[in-house]
């Protein structure tokens, strides 16, 4: 398939999603509205809400304030997971005396901490960040651990035998092979920093997309609701293509770049 | 004779004595792999160890790398005890052990920059080592993209720009296929013949431990193998990997050398499907 008729083909299906949902929801089917537009809303109502969004300018402030919290939750998150990451691969014995409660912290559904970072941090965006922080540290943690942890014997002992002390181990070999799994697993782990702060805003916040959604729904705008989405799907979809940017230069010398399930 | 022993040993590069070597196994036994060993290299010579597969020829190396200590009998590097790594040695490894993670360049160059060799030195000497290993326009490529046989010459460049004293060598042609080996083959000799290093060189292909060394060494079927046969090649040098396995010099010395290792091999194969 060429690259202009897949491109088609996924417009198509665009064009086919908005026209069944437009004609579901706007004409009468033997008599009756299959999708009441109540409930369901109309792509036209929809894309108006997003244009009025954008119009006014008032989608900026809250596409910044995510954008502010999900860059915020990444970059803690990611620090702390190299941190720990590396200092348990490093010390097997710290790493064995806190197993069960690293599992128990990574077991525990993260949402229900969001009312507690709520009551701690107030409604500002720190509650979401720290929301979005416990999602990421883990995906970074275990992958830094596992690659501090995988480094192939062979390689660590030609190190070795090339002379290198304990420091150049860690600036040759322990980190390029720790962060080659961290940006491995960089998609999944900006997701969750969007995850973390988007759930955050649902469950209380003053500002952001989630905030947005949530503000829409409660007074039964549904349009709201789904232009909220869009405009969060679109946005995911951007700072997606953003990290593959980053990813491909920083793995270069990579094969292929895998999935590593964190 | 303990002092004739001791001059001799001062001279040798390598010197194992009576090295044995055990692994705990997971059962709570020990793994007897090598017994009562000793074998010396002497400066400057090349020394080629045979044996069938599992007889402990990659654990002697070890033993001479410092990458492994042995249980009983002693270790010694141009006379002196080997306690740690053996600083004077450069490894060539079986497996894949360039880092991933570098160009062929960085990783030549790795070696130098880690002593401290201003990095612009560095390179520029990783580049004429590239050269003289036929890789010269491949300075920029990550190991991925080389052949099994470029990754080598790399291996070989990173290990011999050091200018180690003493050379390990672990079935480093093993993967490659049997035209390649032999331009490799070549390739080592013409880089040894410049400044003879001491090389130990494990391989299990007879023909090439004999086309390459000084002296060939068997080694027994394990579990606790020793050796058991010690032949010196006198094919004239320079030597063709190609042509000197044509001289009738090298049929001879391979006939009485396999007629050795071939109970051996035989008996290897035994233990190992009795495992």
């Amino acid at each position: 398939m060429s690259r202009a008729t897949l491109l088609s083909l996924q417009i198509l299906v665009a064009i086919l999603f908005f026209a069944v949902w437009y004609v579901l929801t706007t004409y009468p089917i033997f008599g009756t509205v299959i999708l009441p537009p109540f409930f369901f809303s109309n792509p036209v109502d929809v894309v108006k809400q997003i244009v009025a969004w954008f119009a006014s300018g008032v989608i900026w402030k809250h596409l910044w304030v995510t954008l502010l919290e999900s860059m915020l939750a990444f970059v803690i998150g990611s620090i702390g997971g190299v941190l720990v990451g590396f200092w348990f691969a490093r010390q097997p014995r710290t790493a064995a005396v806190f197993d069960p409660y690293v599992k128990m912290a990574n077991a525990l559904p993260r949402v229900v901490l969001a009312p507690i970072f709520t009551l701690w941090l107030g409604l500002g965006i720190w509650s979401k960040v720290a929301l979005g922080v416990t999602l990421v540290f883990f995906i970074v943690f275990f992958n830094v651990y596992q690659g501090v942890k995988e480094v192939s014997p062979t390689v660590l002992a030609n190190a070795r035998m090339l002379g290198m002390n304990e420091r150049q181990l860690m600036r040759h070999v322990y980190w390029p092979s720790a962060l080659s799994w961290m940006f491995s697993s960089l998609h999944t782990s900006v997701g969750f920093a969007v995850v973390g702060a988007v759930v955050g805003e649902y469950l209380g916040a003053a500002a952001g997309l989630g905030y947005l959604i949530q503000q829409a729904e409660g007074v039964f705008d549904v349009a709201g609701v789904f232009a909220g989405m869009f405009v969060l799907a679109a946005f995911v979809i951007a700072i997606d293509i953003v990290v593959t940017l980053v990813e491909k230069r920083l793995l270069v010398w990579r094969p292929t770049v895998g999935e590593a399930k964190p | 004779m303990a002092a004739m022993a001791a001059t001799t040993t001062s001279d040798a590069a390598v010197a194992l004595t009576d090295v044995d070597v055990a692994f705990r196994l997971a059962d709570g036994g020990v793994f007897r792999a090598v017994h009562n060993a000793s074998l010396k290299v002497a400066d400057g010579e090349f020394v080629a160890i045979v044996g069938p597969t599992g007889c402990g020829k990659s654990t002697l190396l070890n033993i001479a790398a410092g990458l492994l200590t042995p249980a009983a009998g002693s270790a010694d590097i141009f006379g002196a005890p080997l306690t740690d790594l053996n600083r004077q040695a450069g490894y060539l490894f079986q497996a894949d052990a360039l880092f991933p993670w570098k160009t062929a360049l960085e990783n030549v160059a790795i070696g130098l920059e880690i002593v401290g060799v201003p990095q612009a030195e560095a390179r520029a000497r990783a580049k004429e080592w590239l050269s003289k290993v036929g890789l010269g326009a491949f300075g920029d490529r990550y190991p991925h993209m080389l052949s099994g046989g470029q990754r080598k010459r790399v291996g070989l460049a990173q290990v011999l720009i050091r200018d180690p004293k003493i050379l390990l060598m672990d079935e480093p042609f093993g993967p490659l296929d049997a035209q390649t080996r032999q331009i490799m083959g070549n390739l080592l000799l013409d880089l040894w013949s410049a400044d003879r290093k001491a090389v130990l060189f494990v391989t299990h292909d007879l023909e090439e431990a004999i086309a390459l060394s000084d002296r060939v060494v068997i080694m027994s079927a394990g579990p606790s193998s020793r050796i058991i046969g010690d032949w010196r090649v006198t094919l004239p040098r320079p030597r063709d990997i190609a042509e000197v396995k044509l001289d009738p010099a090298f049929h001879d010395l391979h006939r009485d050398i396999w007629n050795m290792l071939r109970e051996e091999v035989v008996k290897g194969y035994a233990q190992a499907e009795g495992r």
